[in-house]
Parts: structure tokens; sequence; C-alpha cells
């Protein structure tokens, strides 16, 4: 597909045609890849097109340290601190739980499960990433939520804990999967001298193939909450979007995710409104991109 | 980019029909799609909508200016009220599938800029969401034109508790006090020790700034006030919520969930929520949205006019979240 001027392919072919072929051939390839670079750079660009004229009406050092939102009051106030808040605690919170768990499972996958357990067990956790995260929002919605006030005896399950345990499960995926590789890459010989040096299969698990595979479960878990940061309809659903700072996870918090989704509709074009919450969506990007960039490093050190 | 393709998606769905004035950036009240396409929209489809327009006039409905529309044909302008602009979009293009041939351009700005257009004589009808002031009576007064009022839609909103809640009535002030924060528990408004949640909807929503208008005086929500992305959210979280309150619009209470009756001040009766105390003007949650013409309708408007609160501009109505005015018109 390359080029019909290669020729025909016979052993008369140069050396030289063959080499120039190939060289088309990554050229091909190379084009295509930037064009994934070209199409984050456009991404960027525009997100920052539409968010920098907020600071034209509106100080940036208020975006940024400002401590209410209220983007439609009689006077507005863009503070984006609610928001942060709001999207750490429940990410922090879906960590709490998502890590310790998906970890556990992806040793047991790699290193414990028979062959046939794990033929079973691993697609049906990939399964969990193909559920519509609006499905998740409304299990988060009509189960999650009145379990919650029952169990903890809140006035509404429609809180951060809610949300956090959403994300959790929409995490894991990515956490086990990517996690078990690196187990996976540990090579044979770690555990076969630990055994040998008379260690538990438990002890040899914890102390010498988790810690020689640290730094692809660091990235696999930075990767799975990268997605959980930026994750909108779940939250959106069953956070309750108060735009409050607490660090309460019983309490409602608002996530920046959330805000834009819910406010960027029915936002009259190039009003400062529009601009802050292109403004909140550019912060985000920023944060998950610093967040994919540290995972990418972690990856690339186990490589080496 | 997502806005613009939204707006080509909304403009196509609704040829020439919707084309919002680009340059108000008043508070959006609409609801759902086509609101959202319309503002959103730049010159260019503002300039492809215009010629659209004009092509269609010219093409299929003959000379067309405003209230000469006869037989099938003609065109009807129709601008004014942004909570009205979904609805009258609604009913326009119901009203040109039933009548092959009409065109029925709409669009809003606020009520202000459909009571100029009626003085200016550039538009038919004009859609508010208030009754005409003084001034905008005086000036169609001189012009020989008297405004006529049209009852069309009535916006009203619906204080809701948890069943198990005693308290069944509030004063205008009592709910002021709840939704800003400055009272948090039950026992302060007669009911029992209990924090109150408050469950609103998102702060884009319409019913969000008319509740803080009207029961609130401008002043902001409680910052704990969860926002719920839509109507059935609220009636679900209210539904679970022993300590909750929230507001809907009227035609969605359901039996999970009691409706409060509402006193305008201490010393009124408290009022439910019905069609009757709606269109009464009895019930203080409630306001009517109107249709304006400058004097009596021409023939086309009127059919419009009436088409608005017939059997199926009705149902239009309550589809998009407004309760149909009681009676004809």
């Amino acid at each position: 597909m390359v080029s019909p001027a290669a020729g025909g392919r016979g052993p008369r072919r140069s050396r030289r045609s063959v080499r120039r072929e190939s060289r088309r051939a990554e050229f091909v390839l190379g084009s295509l890849a930037s064009v994934s670079l070209v199409v984050l750079g456009l991404v960027f660009f525009s997100l920052l097109r539409e968010a920098l004229p907020l600071f034209r009406h509106y100080p940036a050092a208020e975006f940024f340290t400002g401590l209410e939102w209220r983007p439609t009051s009689v006077d507005q106030r863009f503070g984006l601190v609610p928001l942060l808040t709001g999207s750490l605690l429940v990410t922090v919170g879906a960590a709490v739980i998502a890590v310790p768990f998906g970890v556990a499972v992806a040793l047991f996958v790699s290193e414990v499960a028979p062959a046939r357990v794990r033929e079973f067990l691993k697609p049906c956790l990939e399964l969990l990433a193909a559920i519509p995260s609006v499905v998740y929002g409304f299990i988060g919605l009509t189960v999650v939520s009145p379990l919650l006030r029952d169990v903890f005896g809140l006035s509404s399950g429609l809180s951060a804990l809610n949300g956090s345990i959403l994300l959790a499960v929409m995490a894991l995926p990515t956490i086990v999967t990517l996690s078990e590789d690196a187990l996976r890459a540990v090579p044979e010989s770690y555990r076969a001298a630990s055994l040998a040096m008379g260690a538990s299969r438990w002890e040899t698990m914890v102390h010498v193939t988790l810690p020689a595979a640290r730094s692809g479960v660091t990235a696999a878990v930075m990767l799975g909450l990268g997605r959980v940061i930026g994750e909108t309809m779940a939250v959106l659903m069953v956070t309750g979007n108060a735009a409050q700072i607490t660090f309460d996870i019983f309490d409602s918090v608002r996530t920046m995710t959330a805000t834009v989704a819910a406010e960027m509709a029915e936002t009259p074009w190039g009003t400062p409104h529009y601009h802050a919450l292109f403004s909140v969506g550019a912060t985000l990007f920023m944060i998950t991109f610093a967040v994919n960039m540290v995972a990418d490093f972690l990856l690339r050190k186990e490589a080496r | 980019m997502w806005s613009r393709e939204t707006g080509w998606r909304g403009c196509r769905r609704l040829p020439a029909t919707t084309c919002r004035e680009e340059s108000t950036f008043g508070r959006e009240r609409g609801r759902g799609l086509i609101g959202r396409a319309v503002c959103t929209g730049r010159t260019t489809l503002g300039l492809a909508l215009v010629v659209l327009l004009v092509g269609g006039a010219l093409a299929g409905c003959g000379p067309g200016t405003a209230a000469d529309g006869e037989g099938t044909g003609g065109t009807l302008v129709v601008r004014g009220s942004d909570t009205l602009v979904n609805l009258s979009a609604a009913w326009a293009e119901a009203f040109m599938e039933a009548n092959p041939g009409v065109q029925v351009s709409v669009s809003g700005g606020g009520s202000s800029t459909g009571f100029a257009g009626l003085i200016e004589g550039s538009v038919d009808l004009a859609t508010a969401s208030r009754e005409v002031n003084d001034f905008e009576r005086q000036a169609l007064i001189d012009r020989g034109t008297p405004p006529v009022e049209h009852v069309v839609a009535v916006d009203a909103v619906t204080m809701i508790v948890h069943p198990s809640n005693p308290v069944r009535e509030l004063t205008m002030s009592q709910l002021a006090d709840i939704l800003t924060g400055q009272v948090t528990n039950w026992a302060d408004v007669g009911g029992p020790d209990l924090a109150i949640t408050i469950y609103s909807r998102e702060t884009s929503s319409g019913t969000y700034a008319f509740v803080r208008e009207r029961v609130m005086g401008n002043k902001d929500y409680a910052a704990s006030a969860r926002l719920l992305p839509s109507t059935y959210a609220i009636i679900e979280a209210v539904a679970q919520d022993r300590g909750g309150i929230g507001y809907v619009g009227m035609g969605y209470v359901t039996d999970a969930v009691v409706a409060l009756k509402v006193a305008g001040d201490e010393a009124s009766e408290p009022v439910e929520a019905t069609v009757e105390n709606v269109t009464s003007g009895a019930y203080p949650l409630a306001r009517n949205l109107f249709i304006y013409s400058a004097g009596e309708p021409g023939p086309l408007a009127k059919a419009f006019i009436e088409f608005c609160t017939s059997e199926t501009g009705r149902a239009i109505t309550e589809e998009m979240g407004f309760v149909p005015p009681a009676g004809g018109r």
C-alpha cells in the first residue's frame, strides 16, 4: 500500500529500493502517529483559547483561590477551590478503596489463581470497563445511595463516598490489568530464588514480587485514577453537586467534571461563565495530563 | 467544535425557525437541546438561517409581511421571553407541521425584546414571562394598537418534602430562610428535630433562577444545597430523605413525595398548588406566561395562539414542563 513505485517483489530488488520502501513506510506510520499529537495540541489550544478570555472579566487569582462557585448568582463568583477539593475528595476516596482491592486482585490473578480461574476472572474484570458510566450512575442513585444512607445513618446517600465507590469500581479494570502485567513481568528466577531461600509463597509475593513490580503497579494505579478524575456522568448523578468546601466523605461535593457537564449545556456562548467552565476544563486537563505523564515515566522506568 | 456541532444539529432540526439573537447574553432559561443549540449559534449560522428564512419566504410563502398571512401560507415572527423560547419553538414546529407553507420564526432575547419588537412593528407576536409594563402599554396605545394579552402557559413550582415529614405548609419567608441556609433544622419551622437537606436544580435551570428571585429575593442558595441534574433526581432524593426539601415543576409531583402548601406571608392562608390556585394567582410560586399581540391578532397569529392552547398545544406545554392555562385561553 505504501507505494507502487517500489516495484515487484523479487530477488532482483536492490538493497537501495528496499531501504527506500521501508523509509516510506516509516514516514506514513510516523505521520499517522503524529496525528494524535496534533489532535492533543489542538485540544489544548482550543481549551486555552476559550478559557483565557475569562481573565479579562475576572481576575485569575480570584478564579484559582476563590472559595465560592456561584456562576449564575446576581454577583457571579467563579471560585475553583470548592470544585478542586470536591474532585480531590472523591478521587482520594476512590483511591483508598480501589488501590488495596485492585492490587490484591492483581496479586491473586497473577500469583495465586490457577490458570483456569485466571482465564475466567480476567475477562470478567475487564467487562467492568465496558459498562457505560451512566449505568454506574444509575446504580449509584438507586442502589448505593439508599444503602449508604441506611448503613451510615445519613440524611442522604448522595455523597462524595457514593461517587468514590462508583469510581473505585470503574478504576478496577485498569488497575488490575496493568498491575497484573507488571507482576507477571517479574522474572521467574526472583520467585524461585526467594522460595529456595525458604520464604513462603506469601512472603515471596509481598516482599519480592510486589516490590520488584513496584513502579509498574504505581503506574497502573495512577492510570486508573487518571481515568476516574476525568469521569463525569456517574459523579454528576451521585455526589449531590453541592459546591461547598468539605473534607467529610459523607457530605456532598461538586466535582470539576460534573460542573462543566451540568452547566455547559445552557450557558450562553461567550459569557464569563462560559469561559470559566473552559478554565475549569483546562485545569482538569492539566491535572490529568500531569498524572498520566508521571505514570508514563514510571512505566518507562520499569521497562528499562 | 462541540457547541457549534450541537448548534448545527439543533438548527437542522428546526430549519429557519429558532434563531435566537446571539447578542443576548441574558440568562438562558431554556430547557434542553433546542435552547442550547440556539444560544450557541455564531454569526455564520445566523446568516445561514437568515438566508434560509428569506429563501423560504420568497419561494413558498409569497409576500409574507407581518400580519397579512391569509389562507395557508404566510410568515409569523415571534420574539421575546427566554423562558418561553423552547416552548414556543416546539409549538411553532408542530404548528408548521399542521399548516404546510406557513413559516413561524421564533427567537428569544428576553420579554423586553419582544415588546420592543411589537412597538417597532418588527414582530407579530411577543412572548413574555411578565405583564406588559406601563411604558410599553402606552407606546403601543400611541401606535394605535393597544396590547392584547393571551395567557398561553403557567410556570408553577412546587416545594416537596418526604411523606414522613409532618410539616405541610410554609410561608415564603420560612422558605427563604431554609433555602438560604439560615434555618437548618425542621424544628425551627414547626417540624421534628431533623437536619434540613436542600435539593435544588442545577444553576442553569430556569426554575433555579425563578425560586431564587421569587422566594429568596435574589440571595444565594445555601452552599450545602445539593444541585441535581433533573427533576427526576430531585423527586428520587426527597423521596429517600426524611429531612429533604426540594422543588419541582407542578406537573412532576408523584406519590413518593408530599407537596407543601405555601403562604404568601404570615397573615395569609397557605395555598395548595393546584391548577385552579395557579391560574387564579392565589398560589405564590407561579407566574403566567404570555403571548402579546399589538391590537387584535391577524388571522394567522390568532390561529397560532389558539394552537398553543389547543389539545395538541397543551400536550406540548406539559411535555416541556409547564402547566397549560385553565380553560381556553
